[in-house]
C-alpha cells in the first residue's frame, strides 16, 4: 500500500485553470459522447462526400436484423449483437437501434433530447477551452508543460519511453513532476488536434454555419465527410479517455485524483 | 489506503448513478429552462456570426444526389389532397393571410408564372443525412411583396395539408429567413413537377435550417406578429410535439 512505502516529496503539479477544465471537460465528454451516440441513433450510416442518405453508400452502418445486430465497415460485417444493433432495454425488449441504452443520453430513443443535452453541453466544452486555451497561453503552461524539448524527440528516447509504457514502469522521484514525451504527444494531439476538429465539424454540420463559412465545410470534404470526423475523433476522446483512466489506475489513483484537485502531487520514492 | 477496485467499485456506482440521473435531470424544469437558455444562445450566436443575407453553398449539376430521399409524410392522405391531385393541382389555392394588405389566393399557374429563382442545395435532415437537389420556385419574398405584408409582421406560419400527431403540420420562420433571396416556394425538383412524397404541390425551401423547417405541401402562407396562438406555440410542428428547437440552423 501507498502509505507504507516511503513518502516521496510533495510537488505542485497542476495549476488552476489546468485541474478546473479537466473537470468541466471530464464532465463534457461524458455527456457529449453519450448523446451524440443518441444523435448517431438517429441515423445510424456514415458516408464520405457532400451528401447520403439511406440509398447511398455508407462506410459505416450499424444496424440490427431478425438474427441479431452488426456493424458493417466497409466489406467487411462485425457480429454485434447483444451490444450494437440488437439489444435488451431496461425491460427486457429486443431494440435494434445502433448504441444501446446504458450508452446513450437520454437511455431512451430522443434525438430532439439528446440534442438539447448535445448542444448545451458544447457551449461549456467550447467556453472551457477557449478560457483554458487563454489561460494556458498567459500562466505558459503550453510552453513549459506540454512543449517537447528537443532531446525527448530522439527516437531513442521516444522508443524508451514506449518500452517504459509497455512494461507499466511508471516514473518515480523528479522524473514524475514533468509529463513524459508519450503524455505530451496525447495532450498535444486531444488539445491541438482532436477538440478543434470536433469542435469545427460539429459547427459545419449546421446548415446556417455553412453560410458563414462555405470554406471550412470545403476543407473538410463536405458536410458527410465532416459526420464522418467527427464521429472518428469522437472515437479518438473516448479511446483517449480510457487509456487515460487505466493509467490513472495503473499510476495510484488516489496521487493523482488528488493532483488534479488540489494541485499537489507526490513524488514516489525510487 | 483501501486498493483501487473499491474506488473502481464506487466509481462505477457513481456512473450508473449519473446514467440513470441524467434521464431525471433532463425532464427536471431547472433543466429545461437551461436547455431552452442554450437554444437562444446557439440561435443569437448564429445570428451575429452570419449575414442576414449570407447564402447556403449552392452545388453544381453533378453533384446532385441520385435519389432524393423523402421522410416525414410521403402523402397527406386525406380526401382533400387526393381530389386535388387527381386534377392534377388545378384546383389548389395558396392562401396568403395575415398581416397583409391585399390577402391573396393563388393557383399554380399564378406562382409559376412569377419571376423564379433555381438553385442547387444541400438538405439536411436533422437526423443526420444530406441529399443535393436541384429546386425551382418562386422566392417567398416576392409573394410577400405581392400581397403587401406588412411591417408588423414578424413571422410567417406555413400551413400544410398533411397532419403530425393529430394535428395539421405547420412550421415558421422570422422575417430575415422569410426575405432571404434563397428562401423559395419549390413547385420544382431536378427539373421536374415536385413529386408527391417531396411535398407536391408546393412547398418551402429555406435553406439555411434543418429539413424539418422546410414544411411541405403547402395550402397557406400567414403573416403574424406572433406564434403563441398558433398550434401550441412552438412555431412549427416538431417544436410543439418534438422538443425540437425552433431555430435550427445547427
Amino acid at each position: 500500500m501507498e502509505a507504507d512505502r516511503p513518502r516521496g516529496r510533495l510537488v505542485y503539479r497542476h495549476r488552476w485553470p489546468t485541474r478546473l477544465w479537466h473537470w468541466v471537460n471530464a464532465l463534457c465528454i461524458f455527456i457529449l459522447l453519450m448523446s451524440g451516440l443518441m444523435i448517431f441513433n438517429a441515423h445510424p450510416r456514415l458516408y464520405w462526400g457532400a451528401y447520403g442518405a439511406n440509398r447511398d453508400h455508407a462506410w459505416l452502418t450499424i444496424g440490427g436484423t431478425q438474427a441479431g445486430g452488426r456493424m458493417i465497415v466497409g466489406p467487411v460485417a462485425i457480429p454485434t449483437t447483444g451490444v450494437l444493433g440488437y439489444w435488451k432495454d431496461q425491460q427486457g425488449h429486443i431494440q435494434r437501434r445502433a448504441f444501446p441504452y446504458w450508452a446513450t443520453i437520454p437511455s431512451r430513443y430522443s434525438l430532439a433530447g439528446a440534442r438539447r443535452w448535445h448542444l448545451t453541453f458544447a457551449w461549456l466544452f467550447i467556453g472551457g477551452g477557449g478560457a483554458f486555451v487563454v489561460a494556458s497561453l498567459i500562466n505558459r503552461h503550453f510552453v513549459r508543460d506540454l512543449k517537447p524539448r528537443r532531446d525527448e524527440l530522439a527516437p531513442r528516447h521516444i522508443w524508451q519511453d514506449i518500452k517504459d509504457h509497455a512494461r507499466l514502469r511508471f516514473p518515480a522521484g523528479e522524473a514524475a513532476a514533468r509529463y513524459n514525451i508519450l503524455q505530451k504527444a496525447s495532450y498535444i494531439l486531444v488539445i491541438f488536434v482532436l477538440i478543434p476538429l470536433m469542435i469545427l465539424t460539429g459547427l459545419t454540420m449546421g446548415p446556417g454555419f455553412d453560410a458563414t463559412l462555405p470554406w471550412l465545410l470545403d476543407l473538410f470534404g463536405g458536410r458527410q465527410s465532416a459526420r464522418s470526423i467527427h464521429f472518428l475523433c469522437a472515437g479518438g476522446l473516448l479511446a483517449f479517455t480510457i487509456v487515460h483512466l487505466v493509467m490513472v489506475v495503473l499510476a495510484g489513483p488516489f496521487n493523482e485524483v488528488r493532483s488534479m484537485v488540489t494541485g499537489w502531487f507526490r513524488l514516489r520514492a525510487r | 489506503m483501501s486498493g483501487p477496485l473499491t474506488r473502481r467499485g464506487l466509481i462505477a456506482l457513481g456512473g450508473g448513478a449519473l446514467l440513470a440521473g441524467c434521464d431525471k435531470i433532463g425532464a427536471s424544469s431547472a433543466a429545461k429552462s437551461t436547455f431552452k437558455a442554450a437554444e437562444k444562445l446557439t440561435m443569437g450566436a448564429q445570428r451575429l456570426v452570419t449575414d442576414r443575407a449570407a447564402l447556403a453553398p449552392e452545388f453544381g449539376a453533378g453533384d446532385i444526389s441520385p435519389v432524393f430521399r423523402s421522410n416525414g409524410n410521403a402523402t397527406p392522405g386525406t380526401p382533400d389532397y387526393a381530389r386535388l391531385l387527381a386534377g392534377d393541382f388545378r384546383d389548389w389555392r395558396l392562401e396568403v393571410s395575415g398581416l397583409v394588405d391585399r390577402p391573396q389566393l393563388l393557383s399554380l399557374a399564378e406562382i409559376e408564372a412569377m419571376p423564379r429563382r433555381t438553385q442547387t442545395t444541400r438538405h439536411d435532415c436533422v437526423e443526420g443525412w444530406s441529399a443535393i437537389g436541384r429546386w425551382t420556385g418562386v422566392p417567398l419574398r416576392l409573394v410577400l411583396a405581392r400581397a403587401g405584408v406588412r411591417p408588423s409582421a414578424r413571422y410567417i406560419v406555413f400551413h400544410c395539408f398533411d397532419s403530425f400527431a393529430g394535428a395539421p403540420y405547420y412550421e415558421s420562420v422570422d422575417m430575415i429567413d422569410a426575405l432571404h433571396p434563397q428562401t423559395i416556394l419549390a413547385f420544382g425538383l431536378n427539373g421536374h413537377r415536385l413529386p408527391v412524397p417531396n411535398g407536391a404541390p408546393l412547398r418551402l425551401r429555406v435553406e439555411r435550417q434543418l429539413g424539418y423547417k422546410h414544411a411541405k405541401f403547402l395550402r397557406g402562407v400567414e403573416a403574424v406578429a406572433s406564434l403563441d396562438s398558433i398550434g401550441r406555440g412552438g412555431g412549427g410542428t416538431w417544436e410543439d410535439v418534438g422538443d425540437y428547437a425552433w431555430y435550427a440552423g445547427i
